[in-house]
């Protein structure tokens, strides 16, 4: 009896029925595995410090409402801690639920749906976010009628 | 490829190490949804004053204050957990000592929480 030839787990001749999908030479999940780490790192300081000033700090949740957004984002201090908050989170969380993807979903269909959905997400999260922090007006008139506070100036 | 090798309620090798894999995922989707919905109610200062005040007035309830206690201790933990995800992976040691940073994480976060609440729960209770 001929004994089976088990090949080592790199030697890239797996058997056929292990791979999901034809094996890739770009680097992409060591990228991004790396990516996880720098991210979370920057992230835990971003974050924590986020939370500090929105939720302890001052009168901690209950003084948050538009005067409170109002005056963080009148420093481009705190519109570029945001913006640099809101790309790292959505592209570490992204890249997050594309693993928890990859693992669950076993049928080829199902994951490519999940991931469509979940990077339409992702973009629409992200330009509305972007777009939101610079495009801000603490004093708006809508519909002729000028926002009232005592930071705007008096019509 | 055969559906029979579909691994179904398999556990791998249990313990710290998967235990607090496990809470790592389950912390970092509930962040991540969390995250989708935080920016879409911040979104709502560019529609009105009016509009984003009146979202932020409909989180200020006790069950609401209870969920925020809950989002935070989920991103302390993450938080934590992937300092010593990175030590593992990056630090020499990090392997052998795996498991006593896992309960540095777990009381590091005990610590922090018990500080955050009787903040937070303040705010919330009306203190």
């Amino acid at each position: 009896m001929a004994t089976p030839i088990i090949e080592s787990p790199r030697s890239g001749r797996v058997a056929p029925g292990y791979s999901r999908s034809t094996p890739s030479r770009s680097n992409f999940e060591m990228i991004a595995w790396l990516f996880m780490r720098i991210s979370g790192a920057i992230l835990v300081v971003l974050i924590f410090v986020h939370l500090y000033v929105n939720l302890v700090a001052g009168d901690g949740i209950s003084g948050i409402d538009f005067g409170f957004v109002a005056g963080k984002w009148a420093s481009p201090f705190w519109q570029i801690w945001d913006l640099t908050m809101l790309w790292l989170a959505m592209l570490h969380g992204t890249n997050g639920i594309r693993v928890i993807i990859n693992d669950y979903a076993d049928k080829n269909s199902t994951r490519m749906w999940l991931k469509g959905v979940l990077y339409t997400s992702t973009v629409v999260i992200v330009v509305l976010g972007t777009l939101v922090i610079f495009t801000f007006d603490p004093c708006p008139v809508i519909d002729g009628v000028a926002h009232v506070a005592d930071y705007c100036p008096t019509p | 490829m055969p559906k029979t090798l579909t691994p179904a309620g398999t556990l791998y090798r249990g313990r710290e190490g998967q235990w607090s894999w496990v809470a790592h995922r389950i912390t970092g989707v509930v962040i991540f949804f969390f995250l989708l919905v935080h920016v879409l109610d911040t979104s709502l200062v560019r529609v009105s004053p009016e509009a984003y005040d009146a979202v932020i007035a409909s989180y200020k309830n006790p069950i609401m204050g209870l969920g925020e206690l809950g989002l935070v201790a989920a991103i302390v933990f993450h938080a934590f957990n992937g300092i010593r995800l990175i030590l593992v992976d990056f630090w020499k040691q990090g392997p052998k000592y795996h498991r006593q940073m896992l309960w540095g994480v777990v009381g590091l976060w005990a610590l922090v929480m018990i500080a955050f609440s009787i903040r937070h729960l303040t705010h919330v209770f009306g203190g």
